[in-house]
């Protein structure tokens, strides 16, 4: 069995003195489409921006790509392939929308994404590439913040609340589009509340509960009761 | 009537000198929302370092600045990494104080290495020349030179922040410090590096002042607060703005002196003040602090 | 319920600091000439010290400009004193409201201006006051005055009991100062500035008024440099704009003072004027070495003990050396 693409090794990670997870561990293969999913400060976003590097594990190590991350910084992840598209999407304000996806690519990582590209996929971006980022609509600005994170040609490419504030049609238009992401090898894991959409995207799902893994297993095989025992604990 | 006109034409110019004060302190303050309290005196230590330059090399002070610049450059890039980088954060006092302390020790190490003699680069000639536009109005070639510079160098820092990968790494690093570190910019660097071209700025300035003007080691704090009101009256995150804001202060000081020779700087701050009352956001704004 | 100041090391702390008093009050028979006017000077920094310390570290106002109100006070002394024949003492008590009353139309200019431009704008506001002063030839304009022998004369009989006099003045200033902040600490307005201090937008939060609090601070904190100020000149018996507008004696020394001891606790600027004093005193000959030393102590204590080091001691041990701390009691437990 080839070794995951990410490993999360039982990570203890802690604001302060408030500890947020509790002895996390997930496994995403190479190509794999997982979802995190769990009631609101389960710890979904914090597990995402410790894997991004943003804040580091007081305990428990996480492999990708075959080497342990260590005390990495967000920008030596970004650079190793790791790719966050964060919370509230956080396009830069003072940038226009090619700015923000030129910057995107700042990293120079390999691979097929290129700005011709991008806009292929996302021609309403292409349309408003001189805008600035704040006079997006927010599933444009959702669309530009994914644009941005696959112009660094990540291996792992982390989604962080997508559907937030997004009507339900702007949400199917951006999972639609997903799967031509995820055809060229990239693997994805997404933080999802909506637990339809996150079911339907992925193959795997993780749900936390209070910092801890509550349950994880195949999306197919996943029962009503059995997530909904896992995502409120009762 | 021409007596006046000269006056204001000489503002004009030395407020493009006051303009290049302002554009290191503004620079910095926009990327990275620092203000060095020791600004000043970096422009008397650029100043020091072109002499030792000058004298050393043999060579003129416009030449020193291929020297001068990336010493400076490299100055910056050094204390904003190993020192300043430690103070950036919510709290507004260890930067502020951290500077402050730089600049006592900025001031006195000057002191202790040159003593408080009254120092001038030479230009040679150029110093003297003069230019007539027009009948009994004349311009100084120096300080022609130096304002075209000036305008320069802020376009170039438009040119830089706007059209070049460095200056989209700063406003994003700006915007919004972690989500540019996601994009894999150390920030770290990217903060060094504007502090880097803060003093390289500040080099090209200092060596101008030293040309035009005596200076010792205790004039440093004047030339912080001469930027300073540069930038509030011209309005902050404008570069142009600044420019505007230093021919202000260059002409008010100027008719200023005209009036009474010891009222000079009382002018340039009344205006300033006058500005900070009337219209705090300053002339040309572009951005709120 | 009621609310409690003490604490057990606060007591101690008391008693420590009215003996303390006690012998200070008596120095006059115990001490040299030298020594009265170490003490003196020791006082003044250590009053105006924790006037910055209110203003920046409960306050949150960082102003590099009160040397204004330190010159204002010694040129408001000397033409109180020299053209209207004004009390030196009275002169002092008047040289607080005018002050206070000067920071008032400044406040309303330079609180326009956030953070360290705040600091830069009050800097422009004290180059002002220096400036405006060196044109008032009445008061020697650019060079400066020295107070005339008779008015010195005036203050008391001998050379001795005017040294006295001038000793328990810089005292009884410092206490009044001092305990002035205490009281104002302990007081409801206390709480909020020392909720402003540890986080101003949560104190916001909470319907505190701050920029009306800032406001009242920086007014009040004038009031007592422009005090302070007029006693400094008094003792120095001479005046001019570049020592009365000095940033390094009024400004780049009591901010040293203060972040060495440890901003944001009153116990704080008492600690750092010591050190500095017995720093200055092992110092003395190295000129503008010493400054420079300062500046590099302060910037590695800012770095790595940011609350001074009364801070350090403090957190380790809960100590308190004045009774400011707030508990709630219940009526059992006072019974």
């Amino acid at each position: 069995m080839p070794e995951p693409l990410l490993d999360v090794r039982d990570i203890d990670v802690f604001y302060g003195d408030f500890q947020a997870l509790f002895g996390v561990s997930l496994r995403v293969e190479a190509g794999a489409v997982a979802a995190v999913i769990g009631a609101n400060g389960a710890g979904k976003s914090t597990l995402l921006k410790t894997i991004a590097g943003l804040i580091a594990p007081r305990r428990g190590e996480i492999v990708f790509d075959g080497a342990p991350t260590g005390a990495a910084a967000a920008f030596a992840m970004a650079r190793r392939g790791v790719a966050l598209v964060p919370e509230g999407r956080r396009l830069f304000p003072s940038l226009t929308v090619e700015e923000n996806l030129l910057i995107g690519g700042q990293a120079r990582r390999p691979g097929p994404w290129a700005i011709e590209r991008i806009y292929e996929l996302f021609p309403m971006l292409a349309e408003r590439r001189h805008l600035p980022a704040p006079a997006l609509s927010g599933g444009q600005q959702q669309m530009a913040a994914i644009a941005r994170a696959l112009m660094a040609n990540p291996r792992l490419l982390l989604c962080d609340e997508i559907s937030l504030g997004l009507a339900p049609i702007v949400v199917r238009d951006i999972y639609a589009r997903l799967p031509q992401i995820v055809a060229e090898g990239l693997s994805l894991v997404i933080v999802e509340q909506d637990i339809v959409q996150a079911l339907h995207a992925a193959a795997h799902v993780f749900c936390l509960q209070e910092g801890r893994v509550a349950l994880q297993g195949k999306a197919a095989e996943m029962t009503r009761e059995a997530i909904s025992a896992a995502y409120f604990g009762v | 009537m021409t007596e006046w006109i000269n006056v204001i034409l000489q503002g004009v110019l030395i407020g493009g000198l006051y303009a290049m004060f302002a554009a290191g302190l503004s620079l910095i303050f926009g990327v990275m929302r620092l203000v060095n309290i020791a600004h000043g005196d970096l422009i008397v230590l650029a100043a020091y370092i072109a002499l030792l330059v000058t004298q050393g090399l043999g060579i003129d002070p416009l030449t020193s600045l291929l020297l001068v610049v990336p010493i400076m450059a490299l100055i910056g890039y050094v204390l904003q990494r190993g020192l300043l980088n430690f103070t950036l954060g919510d709290d507004l006092l260890p930067p502020l104080l951290v500077t402050f302390g730089l600049s006592i020790i900025i001031q006195n190490g000057l002191l202790e290495l040159f003593t408080a003699d009254s120092r001038k680069l030479q230009a040679g000639a150029i110093e003297i020349q003069t230019v007539q536009l027009t009948q009994g109005i004349w311009l100084g070639v120096l300080p022609v030179i130096q304002f075209i510079v000036a305008v320069a160098v802020i376009a170039g820092l438009q040119a830089l922040f706007y059209r070049t990968a460095l200056g989209r790494a700063f406003r994003a690093t700006s915007d919004d410090q972690p989500v540019a570190q996601l994009m894999g910019l150390d920030t770290r660097h990217v903060f060094a590096m504007a502090m880097a071209l803060s003093l390289a700025v500040i080099a090209i300035a200092g060596v101008f002042l030293a040309v035009r003007a005596n200076f010792d080691p205790s004039i440093g704090p004047a030339r912080l607060i001469f930027g300073f009101e540069a930038v509030i009256i011209g309005g902050l995150g404008s570069m142009w703005g600044t420019l505007a804001g230093g021919i202000i202060l260059g002409v008010s000081q100027a008719i200023g002196a005209q009036i009474n020779p010891g009222w000079q700087l009382l002018a340039g701050h009344i205006v300033f003040l006058a500005i900070l009352g009337l219209r705090p956001q300053g002339l040309f704004p572009k951005v709120s602090g | 319920m009621t609310v409690e100041h003490a604490t057990p090391s606060s007591r101690v702390g008391v008693v420590l600091v009215a003996g303390a008093l006690i012998v200070l009050a008596l120095a006059p028979f115990w001490g040299a000439r030298e020594t009265l006017r170490l003490l003196a000077e020791i006082f003044t920094f250590v009053a105006l010290a924790s006037l910055w310390n209110l203003l920046a570290g409960y306050a949150g106002l960082v102003s590099v400009g009160q040397q204004a109100f330190v010159g204002f006070g010694g040129y408001l002394l000397f033409a109180l004193v020299m053209l209207a024949g004004v009390h030196p003492i009275a002169a002092i008590a008047i040289a607080g409201p005018a002050a206070a009353l000067v920071a008032v139309p400044v406040a309303l200019l330079i609180f326009r201006l956030r953070g360290a431009y705040f600091a830069i704008g009050s800097w422009v506001v004290a180059e002002v006051f220096r400036l405006l002063a060196s044109q008032i030839s009445v008061l020697g304009g650019g060079s400066g005055i020295s107070l005339p022998a008779s008015i010195v004369i005036a203050m008391a009989p001998s050379r001795q009991l005017r040294e006295f006099e001038l000793y328990w003045l810089a005292l009884a200033l410092a206490v009044l100062v001092l305990g002035a902040i205490v009281a104002l600490l302990r007081s409801r307005h206390g709480l909020a500035l020392t909720a402003v201090r540890d986080n101003e937008l949560a104190a916001q939060s909470t319907g505190i008024d701050v920029t009306q609090l800032k406001f009242v601070v920086y007014v009040l904190v004038a009031f007592g440099t422009g005090m302070i100020g007029a006693m400094i000149f008094l003792m120095k018996l001479r005046i001019s704009p570049d020592t009365a507008f000095n940033v390094n004696d009024w400004t780049a020394f009591v901010i040293f003072i203060t972040v060495i001891g440890g901003i944001g606790r009153i116990e704080g600027p008492i600690i750092g004027t010591i050190v500095f004093f017995v720093l200055r005193q092992a110092l003395a000959d190295l000129g503008s070495l010493y400054l420079l030393m300062m500046g590099a102590v302060a910037i590695v204590i800012m770095l790595w003990a940011p609350k001074g080091l009364w801070g350090l001691v403090a957190e380790r041990f809960s100590w308190q050396v004045l009774p400011l701390q707030r508990r709630l009691v219940s009526a059992a437990e006072t019974g």
